[in-house]
């Protein structure tokens, strides 16, 4: 995996508790590499349970991923991860300067993080199996996906450049709209963030 | 009782501040517009912001129930068709999240997030519990899916559930960093986002609050504030058509 080993303040490296498939944590991967950030990966398998272990719940008694650990700082949640990067690492900024711009990527966040994703995570989709059926959770992610998808080509109609919002990469990167795929791809910090490029991807 | 009482008092010291309104159009600064509906939590959350900060606005109502905000106008300001939108000149921002950070950045008296970066960091989690782990599940339009595809009851079952669990993730969360607010004495982000979610458990969803000890002593806490009570529901100018 390419990363650029530039250290926190103190030298000591960052760590990210990550599950390699988690959205959540993938975020947070793509900001650490865009500001060229070391980090350790702690591997924590969701499909084993591991997010509940004794070690992992007195980190994050939420008991989910992502979490950094900057020394003895401890944060949970993707946005506030990443909002903590910008001001504490404000390399490769990832906020334009510009406040409708910066608002319109916070947007464009918060439709991922509350109008697609809380659909799809595996305790509702799996409710929605149970209390009604299997063919039903398909339509269930596809409605909010594509509800969430056609508002975000709106929002991001007058402001796309290359990107999202502009011609450089900024928070609002992270949806994987069909039109911004092919410019993700051919970023090496996106590349190095992917799921079957992660230490744990090894062990499914 | 009281704490209505509270809201009307405060409701009419506010009223008179109108010919304030009027200095500041004529000072040039121009009103402020949100478009919001009373009972949304969403908007609720942006009025405290916007009363905390002292910001003076021009409140249009979006009717919900009436189906309002899929109109072709409201759609153009924000094509999600939710509540609450602030328009702020040419600017134009929906998402309550969004519209908060602008405004602290934007208008920074009354700051509303604390300057220690793991404190900055708790609040934005608090927001995030809210926004992503518990209100998207009580939203109207879920609700009717699930009375429709399940039962009547069933939405109930789903939405305490929801809240319960994201209930407990706060009173863990903020244990070692509330005080007389969420994450210590003077109010922040987090409070903007737990008045209105504990106000709809309660009112709403019938929820018991006693297994929630700092949630309970919280929402007391807000209701002795004027800018949580003048943004209250029942306080608004399209309160009164419900």
């Amino acid at each position: 995996m390419a990363s650029v080993s530039r250290a926190n303040s103190s030298g000591s490296k960052l760590q990210l508790y990550s599950y390699f498939r988690s959205s959540c944590a993938w975020r947070v991967r793509i900001a650490l590499n865009l500001k060229g950030l070391d980090y350790e990966y702690k591997a924590v398998n969701l499909l084993k349970g591991e997010q509940f272990s004794p070690e992992f719940s007195k980190l994050n008694p939420l008991n989910y991923v992502p979490v950094l650990v900057d020394e003895d700082i401890v944060i949970a949640d993707s946005l506030a991860i990443i909002l903590y990067l910008e001001e504490k690492y404000p390399q490769n900024p990832l906020l334009p300067k510009d406040l409708h711009k910066r608002a319109i990527n916070f947007q464009a966040a918060n439709i991922v993080c509350a109008n697609i994703q809380p659909f799809l995570k595996l305790a509702v989709m799996n409710y929605i199996e149970e209390k009604i059926n299997t063919d039903e959770k398909l339509v269930w992610a596809q409605y909010h996906i594509g509800r969430g998808f056609a508002a975000l080509e709106k929002l991001l109609k007058d402001f796309s450049g290359k990107y999202a919002t502009g011609d450089e990469v900024f928070l609002s990167e992270f949806p994987l709209l069909s039109k911004l795929h092919e410019a993700y791809e051919k970023l090496p910090a996106f590349c190095a963030a992917m799921p079957d490029v992660q230490p744990d991807a090894l062990k499914p | 009782m009281a704490v209505l009482l509270r809201c009307c008092l405060t409701k009419i010291s506010m009223a008179s501040d109108s010919t304030a309104v009027s200095t500041e159009i004529a000072l040039g600064r121009t009103k402020l517009q949100l478009y919001s509906f009373c009972r949304s939590s969403c908007s609720w959350r942006v009025r405290i912001a916007l009363n905390l900060k002292g910001l003076k606005y021009e409140y249009k109502a979006v009717d919900i129930y009436k189906g309002e905000q899929f109109s072709p106008e409201f759609s153009k300001l924000n094509p999600l068709g939710f509540v609450p939108v602030l328009v702020d000149d040419d600017v134009v921002i929906s998402d309550s999240f969004a519209i908060i950070l602008y405004l602290e950045e934007k208008y920074p008296e009354h700051p509303l997030l604390p300057r220690d970066l793991q404190k900055r960091a708790i609040n934005f989690q608090v927001a995030n519990i809210v926004c992503s782990s518990i209100q998207p599940y009580q939203n109207i339009g879920v609700l009717s899916y699930i009375e429709e595809k399940v039962n009547y009851d069933e939405q109930f079952s789903w939405v305490r559930h929801h809240i319960g669990k994201g209930f407990t993730a706060l009173e863990k969360l903020l244990k070692g960093f509330a005080g007389r607010y969420a994450t210590g004495d003077e109010v922040f982000l987090a409070d903007l986002f737990l008045a209105p979610q504990i106000h709809a458990a309660v009112q709403r969803f019938n929820l018991d609050l006693s297994e929630f000890p700092l949630l309970c002593r919280l929402s007391k806490a807000y209701d002795e504030l004027p800018a949580f009570c003048a943004a209250m529901p029942e306080m608004q100018p399209d309160a009164v058509k419900l």
